[in-house]
């Protein structure tokens, strides 16, 4: 399931959009060590394979409802990790910009939960050595099923961490969890038989594929743990301090300066500037004791908001609903003036 | 979402991006920097703002006109991808039942504050994306990106990546097509299809970047995709930026809509 903006915090797109640049400039450098450039062809297309693939659809047995493939262990299974994690990050920017599939801002949340996980995680440490250089049908289809399983429950567990640090979403952690967890157990079990069926088929109808590129792969993409845990430990460290600082600063520092601008009468400057021309109306009101809180608009109390949600009410007033829907409609009659305007100039 | 459907939408898109309005002869990278400028203004909102998120869609309503991208299939793009976000986001008025304000008598929850503001910012982020890539095209962001400072490795697989899609997709297409034709009802449907489907499409796949990369090579590729178009940073780009720049700042800092509102309310 893809992360979508409406639910980020600009702190948690942020940090997650770090860990995955990082993630994918050390998969980029290590790439390019290789000096067989075949690999950059073959990777763009393998993209694109993913891609095809996702829109045929299999009926999941027994439920009626559709699965389609996901694509990061196959990936690592094909080309190896950091190959695998660039692959998909291509297949994830194309999706989010042609399908808006999640979004920009959480394209580096998205990337982790479904590219991280499966390469450089799940693929060194767990289905790469239940393999090793056995090759039976039964151990592939064990493998990758608990890989795959593992990588979406790993990816499900990131989108309710971020949707929950990002705090647009009401939902407690435990329901939220136990929301995604099983949807992504089954879709697990689902995609893993299918990774092995490919996997399996690919190798009973033409090995030498496989082989030939296990070997064109370069030889230092073993991963020791210890410098990824080193890299993990890293990246929290950098994470919590910078969700800390942006927690502790953001939110007090911008609603601190928009209640001073709501609040302190700032706004009247504003509004000077934005209509000059009602020039008479700022006059007739200039003598009013309480410019900000007009007798029309007192019953709705910007001053008694309780102070325990202070993020409420600086815009969900009679006057925020108003200017809300009037600039809505300015901005209708702005595109449709404009469209007309062309059309006209279109005509002759 | 049928999978015709979804492949003449990419290639709809791709299309729309050949444009040659003011906004399409933008540089790539203007558009790119204002994009990401403009996602990180509106999801820096508060949680229950409102009323502040209005004023940001001048900026879609804008870019839609003078780009002359046709807003019927942009609705229905946006409409498309809203599941995951209204999914989540509905539980808000649910579990969030606590009086926030009261409007002409009406009594309403903070959760419904939070949840119409999760809409509004949903809209205005997916279709600053969608607007991205229909007025500008994907090589042309491609280009801007690796001229921002993305390895180039992961750019020029982007490109291939583009350019095989639909070669793929209409490969994957016919497999479609085929399997419809030769089952019935769910028969075909299932798993073990589906399977040997992917492993065939694999395959092909497999022997066409072969193919692919020997007509390269016999083209003189060296692993880099170089392009003939020198793009720069021209005045109206400059212009454009900070346009950008500074009605993000207002929009974000000054409550306009409420402003507005003020206005409009004395008038009447």
């Amino acid at each position: 399931m893809h992360m979508a903006d409406a639910l980020l915090s600009p702190a948690v797109g942020a940090t997650l959009w770090a860990g995955t640049a990082a993630v994918g400039g050390y998969a980029a450098k290590k790439l390019k060590v290789q000096p067989d450039d075949k690999m950059i062809p073959l990777m763009g297309v393998l993209g694109a394979f993913i891609f095809a693939a996702q829109l045929v659809n299999f009926t999941i047995p027994g439920t009626g409802s559709s699965g389609h493939l996901g694509g990061g262990m196959i990936l690592a299974i094909i080309l190896g990790p950091s190959a695998a994690f660039l692959v998909m990050a291509s297949v994830l920017t194309v999706q989010a910009l042609f399908f808006a599939d999640g979004g920009l801002l959480a394209l580096g949340c998205n990337i982790w939960n479904l590219g991280f996980y499966p390469c450089f995680l799940v693929y060194p440490f767990i289905y790469k050595p239940w393999i090793g250089s056995n090759k039976r049908r039964g151990r592939i289809l064990a493998a990758s099923i608990a890989s795959v399983v593992l990588t979406l429950q790993l990816g499900a567990f990131s989108v309710v961490l971020e949707t929950l640090l990002s705090g647009k979403s009401d939902l407690p952690f435990g329901a939220f969890t136990l929301l995604m967890q099983p949807i992504h157990l089954a879709i697990g079990l689902g995609e893993g038989v299918v990774t092995a069926g490919v996997i399996n088929y690919v190798l009973s109808a033409r090995p030498e594929l496989l082989e030939s590129m296990a070997t064109s792969r370069l030889p230092g993409t073993t991963l020791s743990l210890r410098r990824v845990l080193i890299t993990f430990a890293a990246l929290a460290v950098f994470a919590g301090g910078a969700l800390s600082l942006l927690a502790s600063t953001n939110p007090d520092g911008l609603e601190w300066s928009i209640a001073k601008v709501t609040g302190n009468g700032e706004l009247r400057d504003t509004e000077e500037g934005i209509a000059q021309v009602l020039k008479t109306i700022q006059q007739k009101t200039a003598f009013l004791p309480d410019y900000g809180f007009r007798q029309g608009v007192n019953y709705q109390k910007k001053p008694d908001t309780p102070p325990s949600r202070p993020q409420i009410g600086t815009g969900t007033s009679v006057s925020g609903l108003v200017g809300a829907a009037t600039t809505l409609g300015i901005i209708v009659l702005i595109g449709v003036g404009i469209r007309s305007c062309r059309g006209k100039d279109a005509q002759p | 979402m049928t999978f015709d459907a979804r492949y003449f939408d990419i290639g709809r898109l791709d299309r729309l991006s050949y444009g040659n309005s003011f906004v399409h002869r933008l540089d790539p990278r203007a558009k790119v920097i204002a994009t990401i400028l403009f996602l990180f203004t509106v999801v820096s909102f508060p949680k229950y703002e409102v009323a502040g998120l209005a004023p940001f869609f001048l900026f879609p309503a804008l870019l839609l006109t003078g780009g002359a991208i046709p807003v019927r299939f942009m609705l229905r793009k946006i409409l498309i991808v809203s599941p995951f976000a209204v999914f989540i986001g509905i539980f808000n008025p649910l579990l969030d039942a606590q009086t926030a304000v009261v409007l002409c008598g009406f009594a309403v929850s903070a959760g419904w504050l939070s949840f119409l503001s999760i809409m509004l910012k949903f809209a205005l982020t997916v279709s600053a994306a969608l607007l991205l890539i229909a007025t500008t095209s994907f090589p042309g962001i491609c280009h801007a990106l690796r001229r921002l400072g993305v390895p180039a490795l992961f750019v020029s697989q982007l490109l291939f990546l583009y350019r095989y899609l639909f070669v793929l997709m209409e490969e994957a297409m016919r497999i479609i097509r085929a399997r419809e034709m030769r089952s019935f009802g769910s028969h075909g449907a299932g798993m073990k299809t589906f399977v040997r489907l992917l492993g065939i499409l694999f395959l092909r796949t497999m022997d066409r970047a072969e193919r692919i990369y020997y007509a390269m090579l016999s083209r003189g590729f060296q692993g880099d995709i170089p392009t003939l178009k020198r793009s720069h940073i021209a005045l109206p780009d400059l212009l454009f930026l900070s346009v950008m720049i500074v009605s993000l700042g207002v929009f974000r800092f000054f409550p306009v809509a409420e402003g507005i509102g003020r206005v409009v309310q004395e008038l009447f």
